[in-house]
Formats: structure tokens, C-alpha cells, sequence
């Protein structure tokens, strides 16, 4: 293909991937739910075990899934909105290839408990680098893009796409620095509290940027693009995106609370994360904002109802977390299920509901279709995702409270009211709920799958699009 | 921390919250004379065909919640400590908190306890409130090794039998629980060698009325009188003052069946109860002691 053209290849593997990914991530999610159901269920081998799974599950929904939506959807939009064709098409092919030797190496090692322990940065050294070499390809590949735009102002999703590269690439090499001892066994050069405080600095962050701000970027292109509407408020956009990135690098201790981090980090990562309830929010009413005038179109369009709601679910984690972070509330909710509910409030109510809804919207452009094969299909699937999410978070919600009330509660003389087992056993009822939930959410992503096959299935084209020219 | 490193995060924190302010105060300054939501303008800029922007102001709410987190947090860092050395006006520690809960609650438990601090542990078992209170300390600290029950787990005894590893009296239990306990079965393997390892194993089986080979039981009988009964005794009925247990009974540390016993004596066992008594005091050592003691009566 041409200059004339944009290079829809790599969008396409990408957004297929993100489909497949999403599948598997959350297939072994179900497991995994299913295990604390059931401590028994699975045969009694180590790969098997719930400690080898999660962080299976964690880098596969994170990394694999979120992560190819937004490689998707980045080179999607630069070239967009930078009318312009993707900078080096060798380059961007290595990002999706090596992308996906990274997801495959991380299959595979995690289960075997090769593991550094640094939770969402388990993958040993030899990946780490891989991670580092891909990472910069694809700074080179989007920056290289920006620089060639045809139009003098860079649109707002590429402000977000940008910081969520280079804070990543930053986050992971600081994060991942460790002394090799074999192949497959590292320790990190930092020690002890420090140690910690760097491990949540790199994890905090990748929420921060790889959750939310990358996400936002997806979701300032394709919610304005499906509601047909201008995006709200553009100095909105200015002031919550440097507020947003500025504050959120502060909020990283929040996770130590009540930990040997000195007290004054603590504090410092508090009223950060207290301070970026605004800025997320500016995103959120950006988003939601953009659909006034067009609110109608909710009813028969299940593409925005995921957007919409996905923003909803947003506003709704980014409210819960800064609460959260109050030391007093946080004395409550820290090690109890409540964060798992907070966690999967935004993974699966914001960043899942955002990838699914854009990929409906993106998929069918991607091979030359009007749309996709059935909307009442979408529409199954957004009923199905939002129960699932909703009796996910309720259930983890009421579990996390009732844990920290259980842990918490003692006697007139001294004792603990309750051993740490019996909060296990009045866990149970909502691990079951919390599995069903999952469940519905992983049923939908089968309807997804089988949408998708019969889009491209009976694609009448997979010729990359022309650039259009600047207006 | 050094005053340079103090003097950077307050530098960096202050200048990232008034940044924030500043961005504020920026960008809600209306840019036309009569600029309202829903006015209608947008930038001008178009990318994509026809993806646009509206430059509508802030939202009045979302404004002030900014301003609201920026105040709290502010007056949150000069109350508490945050900016570097400063060690805020409220002079609060994490560690201050925490030994004050703890002060707290110990001063409300000690009037409950005290007056069962001069009872004998024979007593002890008697009172309800001790007994209750020993039943919790039990499920938070014992209960891990020794099962929510009592019952015990391989390597850790059961303490719902008759038997005692080191001793039954009151102030034996105390000690155990105290002081902890190491109990060290030695490996026999490479001195007895494993054809006089199965001898001893038959004998040893035979002590607690167990079938067993009577050729080399009787074998095993000269080498256990040599070797064993240094700990176990003469008659394999054991010895509390160094936690050799009593062999002749049908109570199995670690498993009674043959291979278990060889594996045992091949290799050793360490058993390690670890020692309460820092940690829990005086006090609440003797309720367990106890609680463990009316655990074994059955009751």
C-alpha cells in the first residue's frame, strides 16, 4: 500500500486480537472466580493453582486485551486524525508480532511460577526487555506518525495516547530494573520499602495511563465519531488532561497506607488521589456531555449504550477510588475484596464496556462493512455485560465491607470477634455472585466472538481506507 | 530525610497544586463577552472529515469540587505530615495511632482480666469469661497449626487427646506455650543403614499392637534398647522432659503406618512450636493453658 492509503493491516490483527484476548483473559477470570469458590476444583497440579492463575488472568486482561485494543485503536486514530498514513509500516508490524510473543511468553511462564512478584510486573527480565524494545518501537511508530500530521493542531485523544507511551515506557524500565541471576529468576535492585514504593509508583500509574488516560484517548475519538456530536468542551480537555497526568504520578502511595512507607508519602499519595477526583471526572463529563443533543440516539444504538455506560462506570470507580485512598476509609477496605470490586468496576464497567463498544463501531469500518452482522446481538451483549459488572461490583462491595468489619471488630477483652477463617466462610455467598457475574460477562464476549466472525466472515473488502485530506 | 531532599517534595508539591489552580483559573475565564454552556461555538479545528469540538466553559459544580479537593488537601497537608520533614500542626504519627488503639483497648480488657489474674490454671477452666477468651486468642493464634478444633494436623499434635508431648502439668503447659518448644527426632538412616532401619520400624510397630515381621521385631528390639531408648525409653513409653513421645500408645505425630515410621527414622522430624509469651503475656498464656487443658479433658 501507498502513502494515499492509512495502514489498516496492523489496526485489524490488532482488533482481532483484542477480541481473542479478551476471551481467554476472562475465561481464566471465570476459573479463577470459580477456584475460590471451590479451593478443590481443578486437579492438584502447581500450574493449575489460583496463585498461578491470577496473575494470568491480571496480565492477560490488562496486557493482552486492553492492551491490544489500545495499539488497535491508537494507530486507528493517529492516522485519522493525523491524515496521514502510519509512520514505517515494518515497524508497526514488529510492535503487533512482538505484542503478541510477549502475551505468549507471559502464558507461558507465569503458569511454570517464573514470576519476579511485583504485582502487573510478574514477566521476568528476558520478557521485561522484550516489553521495553516493543514499547519503543511503538513510541517511534506513533511519534513518527504525529510528526508527518497534515493538520497544525493535534487532536485531544493523541495528547492522552502520547502520555499513556512515554509514561509506560518510563514506568516499566524504572519499575523493572533487577539483577539477572538465570534466565528466568531476577531480583529487583531496590530494596524493601523502597522497593514497594517503586512497585506501586510503576502500579498506580498503570492504571493511571494505561487504564485510564489511553482509554480516554480511545474514548475521545469514538464517542463524538458514533454520537455524530463535536466533543463538549475542548478547554475541558486541556485542563483535566494536565491535570489528570500531573496528579495522578502523586497517587501511588495510597496503596502503602498503614505500611513502613514514612508517613508523609502516604499523606502526599492521599490528597493527590484526592485532588484527581476533578480531573477524572473532566473526562467523564466530556465524554457524557458530547451526547447532549443526541440522547436519542441511545435507543437504538447498543454501541453508544456501551460507551455512555462504560463512561458512567468511569465517573464511578474514579469517585470510589480517591475515597478509598482516605486513610480512614482505606484502614476499612485495604486487603478486603472491596478492591478487588473497585478493580473490576473499572476494568470491566470502564475499559471493557469502552474497548467492546469501539471495537462494534471499529471492526465493521475495518473490513469494508456497513456494520456489523447483527445489532440485536450488541444489544444482547451490553445487557449481559452490565448485569454481569453490576452483580460483580455488589458483591464484592458488600464482601469487602463485611471483611473489614469482621477483621476489625474485638471483644471487651481484646480478642478478635472473629478468626481470620470465619470471614472466609461468610465469603462464600458472594464468591458465588461474583462468579455469576463473571460468567455473563465472559458469555457475552462469545457473543462478541461470534458477531465478529460473521462480520469479517461475509466482508466484502479488507483494502486499507484512503487518507482523507484535511479540511 | 536530608533538608534538601525535604525542601524538593515540597517544592514539587506545592508547584503541582498551584499549577493545577492556576490551569483553573486559565482556562474558567470566559473568552467571549456573553460565553455560556450550550453557546454553540466551536474552535474551528475539524480533523477527520467531520470529527469537531465545542469550547463549551467548565462546568460551575466541577469547578468547585477542584477547588474543594485543592482546600482540603492543602489544610490535610498542613495538619498531617506530608511536606517533606514538616511534621504537621497536628503532630500525628501512624505509630502514635496505632499505640493509642492499643492502649485502649488493652486498658478496657485488663478490668476484665484482672480478677481472673490471680486464678490457677485448674480454675481457669471453670470460668466462663476466661474460657471465652481463651477460646478467641486460641482460633487467631493457635488455630492455624493446631485446627479451629484443637484436633491438629500431620506434625502438629492434637490436642483434644490424653496425650502430651511435654507434659500435662499446669506448669508445664505454661512453659510449652511460652517458651515454645523444639523437638528434634534425629536421622537414623545413615547410622543403622536400611535393612536395620525396617527392624526397628517392625519393633516399633509391635510396641503399639501392631502385625509386624517377629524375626526382625526381635532384631529391631536390640538396636530400638541401644539407640532409641536414650529418648523414648526402655519400654518406648517416652520421655516429656525432652518431647520424645510415647510409643506404645496409638497416637501418631506424623502417621503409625510402616513407611511413615521408616521415613521418620530414615530421615528425622523437627517439630517446632514457636514461643508466645512476648507476644501475648503472661496473662493470656495461662488462659490458653487452660483452654488446652480442658481441650484434652474432653469437655
Amino acid at each position: 500500500m501507498t502513502a494515499t492509503h492509512y495502514n489498516d493491516k496492523v489496526v485489524r490483527q490488532f482488533a482481532i486480537m483484542t477480541v481473542v484476548w479478551g476471551i481467554v483473559g476472562m475465561l481464566v477470570g471465570v476459573l479463577i472466580a470459580a477456584q475460590l469458590l471451590w479451593p478443590d476444583l481443578l486437579p492438584p497440579y502447581s500450574f493449575l493453582s489460583y496463585a498461578r492463575l491470577r496473575p494470568l488472568h491480571t496480565n492477560a486482561v490488562i496486557f493482552a486485551f486492553g492492551g491490544s485494543a489500545l495499539f488497535a485503536t491508537s494507530y486507528y486514530i493517529v492516522q485519522r486524525t493525523c491524515h496521514v498514513r502510519l509512520f514505517l509500516d515494518k515497524l508497526a508490524a514488529f510492535t503487533f508480532w512482538g505484542w503478541q510473543v510477549v502475551i505468549l511468553l507471559a502464558a507461558i511462564t507465569l503458569p511454570l511460577g517464573m514470576t519476579t512478584s511485583k504485582e502487573y510486573a510478574e514477566l521476568e527480565w528476558p520478557i521485561d526487555i522484550l516489553i521495553a524494545i516493543v514499547w519503543v518501537a511503538y513510541a517511534v511508530v506513533f511519534f513518527g506518525t504525529i510528526a508527518q500530521r497534515k493538520v497544525k493542531h493535534i487532536y485531544v485523544a493523541n495528547w492522552f495516547f502520547a502520555a499513556y507511551i512515554i509514561t509506560i515506557a518510563v514506568l516499566h524500565i524504572v519499575n523493572s530494573l533487577a539483577v539477572p541471576v538465570t534466565l528466568t529468576k531476577s531480583y529487583s535492585i531496590y530494596p524493601g520499602v523502597v522497593d514497594a514504593m517503586v512497585q506501586w509508583w510503576y502500579g498506580h500509574n498503570a492504571v493511571g495511563f494505561f487504564l485510564t488516560a489511553a482509554f480516554l484517548g480511545m474514548m475521545y475519538y469514538f464517542v463524538p465519531k458514533q454520537a455524530g456530536r463535536p466533543v463538549y468542551s475542548y478547554r475541558l480537555s486541556v485542563v483535566h488532561f494536565w491535570a489528570l497526568i500531573s496528579t495522578y504520578m502523586w497517587a501511588g502511595p495510597h496503596h502503602l497506607h498503614y505500611t513502613t512507607l514514612p508517613d508523609w508519602a502516604q499523606s502526599l499519595g492521599m490528597v493527590f488521589s484526592l485532588i484527581l477526583l476533578a480531573p477524572s471526572w473532566g473526562g467523564m463529563i466530556n465524554g457524557i456531555m458530547t451526547l447532549s443533543g443526541a440522547w436519542h440516539k441511545l435507543r437504538t444504538d447498543p454501541i453508544l449504550k456501551f460507551m455512555i455506560v462504560s463512561l458512567s462506570f468511569y465517573g464511578m470507580s474514579t469517585f470510589e477510588g480517591p475515597m478509598m485512598s482516605i486513610k480512614t476509609v482505606n484502614s476499612l477496605s485495604h486487603y478486603t475484596d472491596w478492591t478487588i470490586g473497585h478493580v473490576h468496576s473499572g476494568a470491566l464497567g470502564w475499559v471493557a464496556m469502552i474497548s467492546i463498544g469501539t471495537m462494534y463501531a471499529l471492526i465493521p469500518k475495518l473490513y469494508g462493512r456497513e456494520q456489523m452482522y447483527s445489532t440485536k446481538l450488541i444489544d444482547v451483549h451490553f445487557w449481559t455485560t452490565t448485569i454481569g459488572v453490576v452483580l460483580y461490583i455488589t458483591s464484592m462491595w458488600i464482601a469487602g465491607v463485611m471483611q473489614g468489619l469482621m477483621w476489625r471488630a474485638t471483644n471487651a477483652d481484646g480478642t478478635l470477634t472473629y478468626a481470620f477463617i470465619e470471614s472466609i466462610k461468610s465469603t462464600y455467598p458472594y464468591y458465588a455472585v461474583r462468579l455469576a457475574g463473571g460468567t455473563l460477562v465472559f458469555a457475552g464476549m462469545l457473543l462478541m466472538a461470534w458477531n465478529v466472525w460473521k462480520t469479517i466472515a461475509a466482508r466484502a473488502t479488507t483494502a486499507d481506507s484512503p487518507v482523507v485530506q484535511p479540511a | 530525610m536530608t533538608s534538601g531532599w525535604s525542601l524538593f517534595v515540597i517544592i514539587l508539591t506545592i508547584a503541582n497544586i498551584v499549577a493545577c489552580f492556576w490551569m483553573l483559573r486559565w482556562t474558567s475565564k470566559p473568552r467571549t463577552a456573553n460565553e455560556k454552556i450550550g453557546g454553540g461555538a466551536d474552535t474551528g479545528h475539524v480533523w477527520d472529515k467531520d470529527l469537531r469540538e465545542y469550547n463549551n466553559p467548565l462546568p460551575k459544580w466541577w469547578l468547585w469540587l477542584f477547588y474543594i479537593t485543592i482546600v482540603f488537601g492543602l489544610l490535610y497537608l498542613a495538619f498531617y505530615p506530608g511536606l517533606g520533614n514538616f511534621a504537621g500542626v497536628g503532630g500525628w504519627t501512624q505509630t502514635g495511632q496505632y499505640e493509642e488503639e492499643k492502649a485502649a483497648v488493652e486498658a478496657r480488657a485488663a478490668t476484665l482480666l484482672a480478677p481472673l489474674a490471680a486464678l490457677p490454671v485448674a480454675e481457669l477452666v471453670n470460668n466462663e469469661q476466661a474460657m471465652s477468651t481463651a477460646h478467641n486468642l486460641f482460633q487467631q493464634n493457635c488455630a492455624q497449626c493446631h485446627g479451629s478444633d484443637g484436633g491438629g494436623a500431620v506434625g502438629f499434635p492434637n490436642l483434644r487427646d490424653a496425650s502430651w508431648q511435654w507434659g500435662s502439668d499446669a506448669d508445664s503447659v505454661v512453659a510449652t506455650i511460652a517458651g515454645g518448644r523444639i523437638a528434634a527426632m534425629p536421622p537414623w538412616g545413615a547410622v543403622l543403614g536400611e535393612p536395620g532401619v525396617e527392624e526397628v520400624v517392625a519393633y516399633v510397630q509391635t510396641l503399639s499392637g501392631q502385625q509386624a515381621d517377629a524375626t526382625k521385631a526381635a532384631a529391631g528390639q536390640a538396636r530400638f534398647q541401644t539407640v532409641c531408648s536414650a529418648c523414648h525409653g526402655m519400654d518406648g513409653k517416652g520421655n516429656p522432659l525432652l518431647g520424645a513421645p510415647n510409643l506404645t500408645d496409638e497416637i501418631w505425630l506424623y502417621g503409625g503406618d510402616a513407611a511413615t515410621i521408616k521415613q521418620t527414622l530414615m530421615d528425622g522430624r523437627n517439630g517446632q512450636m514457636p514461643a508466645w509469651g512476648d507476644k501475648l503475656g503472661e496473662q493470656r498464656v495461662k488462659l490458653l493453658a487452660a483452654y488446652v487443658t480442658k481441650l484434652a479433658a474432653g469437655q
